[in-house]
């Protein structure tokens, strides 16, 4: 099974809470809770990267994102070999930090990939630990 | 540091480059080694000081009969002998050494002795970029540009054309792999890699290396080869991850170092004569040009489209005909030290008449590090 042989994550320690949002069908980044700075930042560790107070929280993030910028990938990586070519994407959170991913329920052609494009996330259930989040276009497939 | 006080005596690449099966990656490091040492008359044990990225410094000094009191093992990828540069520099300068010998093997293309090459997957790439399918550099180096595309309207014929005028570069070098004319069309129609990037806009794969020997200024008028002096260095990094660059159509890696270099060196961009700037995929001279600030932001497409880099141009840059059309063996950044060396000897295959000055400018990973080494033929 094609599946089986993509590369997967391994969560550690500071890590481990992304992970569990996603097993849970939610996005969970961090914002630092010093009032001067509240910066929200990805990926996760467990100080602010903005002012390294160690001050910071797990919160819900809304999932909303747009379209940065992308590549559509015509040599798959293993276990990718019947994806082929799709599209590795760098999406913008509304809250502002942007994540790589894939994008599903949508052609993988540069016409139907629009920068800006609203989208929202979707989480793929590889097995019982991971969970992917990958991004659609908001409002559902086109 | 101290611009001029440090100077290049001895420089050479790999006796082959391209394929060379007959070589592993430590021997391709021997090879350039005794070739750079024989350029300069010197021996290995003349050699104090130890620094390069693939291989660690141990192992080419052990390898070559060396006793440093000094070694530099940074590896922050192609960029790292341009950081080697800067670090022996300061380090001669500091008397921990006296003769600093930088080399660069790899077989990047024959795999021999190459070690491997992978991503742990609890890393922050292995937990966040690696599980989207990335196919390695071609997929992930490029990502930026479609961002840069719509924010400065840089056209596919625009990013085709950088490697069309480098073939340009290539065709007067013998030692080139790729020398046969190219036009825009032919780039747009080869093989589609990572749209929007076609295989002629990315890199080439190879074996070689290549080696330099450093000393003070004060030493090197002793030595049978025209010195090369550092006049400017920098370096900096920004992040192992693509997708966390704080902008897409800047590299802030680039922008730190070539300031540096730029201040250290005390010149403006008038006082350039010849340009490097590292090339593993057809955006790198566009991110390069405007960073380093020879043009404005948005500019450096139709900058290179007007003829200003191509042979006979203002501004003559990756005169060996660079990543795309010269050698790629991974970690390219040791060929672009070499070309501007070349040129500041007046020995290059494509000679610039009367060059003086010379940028050289790496990258890391991608967009990950940066390093800046501004040299001069004349001590200041």
């Amino acid at each position: 099974m094609a599946e089986t042989r993509k590369p997967l994550p391994k969560a550690t320690p500071e890590t481990q809470e992304f992970w569990d949002g996603t097993r849970a069908g939610e996005l969970r980044i961090q914002r630092c809770l010093d009032p001067q700075c509240r910066h929200v930042y990805f990926p996760p560790r467990p100080f602010c990267p903005k002012c390294a107070s160690p001050d910071v929280e797990w919160f819900r993030a809304s999932g909303r994102a747009t379209l940065y910028s992308y590549v559509i990938n015509h040599r798959p990586a293993p276990g990718f070999e019947e994806d082929a070519p799709y599209a590795i994407a760098v999406v913008q959170l509304e809250e502002g930090p942007r994540m790589m991913t894939n994008l599903v329920d949508v052609e993988q052609t540069p016409e139907a990939l629009q920068l800006d494009m609203p989208l929202e996330v979707t989480f793929e259930k590889v097995n019982d630990e991971i969970s992917l989040p990958k991004f659609r276009p908001a409002g559902g497939a086109r | 540091m101290k611009p001029g006080s440090v100077a290049i005596v001895g420089a050479a690449e790999t006796t082959e480059l391209g394929v060379i099966p007959h070589l592993s990656q430590i021997g391709l490091h021997a090879d350039a080694a005794l070739n750079a040492l024989k350029d300069c008359g010197l021996t290995p044990k003349d050699i104090d000081g130890v620094a390069c990225a693939g291989e660690s410094p141990t192992n080419v000094a052990h390898y070559l009969g060396i006793t440093p009191t000094w070694v530099d093992g940074t590896a922050v990828g192609g960029c790292s002998f341009m950081l080697h540069v800067r670090h022996a520099a300061a380090a001669i300068n500091e008397g921990l050494c006296t003769t600093v010998l930088i080399t660069h093997g790899q077989s990047g293309r024959s795999r021999v002795g190459a070690g491997r090459w992978g991503v742990s997957p609890d890393s922050l790439q292995g937990q966040f970029e690696t599980p989207y399918g990335p196919s390695g550099p071609p997929s992930m180096f490029t990502i930026p540009v479609l961002r840069y595309m719509k924010e400065y309207g840089l056209t596919h014929e625009q990013l085709a054309m950088v490697a069309v005028v480098q073939r340009e570069w290539a065709a007067k070098n013998p030692r080139a792999m790729m020398k046969d004319p190219i036009t825009v069309e032919d780039v747009l129609n080869s093989r589609m890699i990572a749209y929007p990037f076609h295989l002629l806009e990315c890199c080439l794969v190879t074996d070689g290396g290549g080696a330099l020997v450093l000393t003070s200024a004060d030493r090197a008028k002793d030595f049978p080869t025209k010195p090369v002096y550092i006049i400017g260095t920098g370096e900096s990094v920004e992040t192992p991850m693509v997708s966390q660059m704080e902008d897409f159509t800047t590299s802030k890696a680039f922008r730190v170092s070539g300031k540096k270099a730029f201040e250290e060196a005390g010149i403006t961009h008038d006082d350039v004569d010849h340009l490097m700037i590292y090339d593993a995929f057809a955006h790198l001279p566009i991110f390069g040009l405007e960073d380093l600030g020879f043009v404005g932001r948005g500019e450096a497409a139709q900058f290179i489209w007007e003829g200003n880099t191509r042979p006979g141009g203002k501004l003559p840059l990756n005169t060996n005909g660079g990543g795309l059309s010269y050698t790629h063996t991974g970690m390219y950044g040791m060929f672009a030290l070499q070309e501007s060396v070349r040129q500041l000897r007046g020995t290059a295959p494509a000679q610039v008449p009367d060059v003086k000055i010379s940028v050289c400018h790496g990258v890391g990973g991608m967009f990950a590090a940066s390093g800046t080494i501004i040299m001069s033929n004349e001590r200041p």
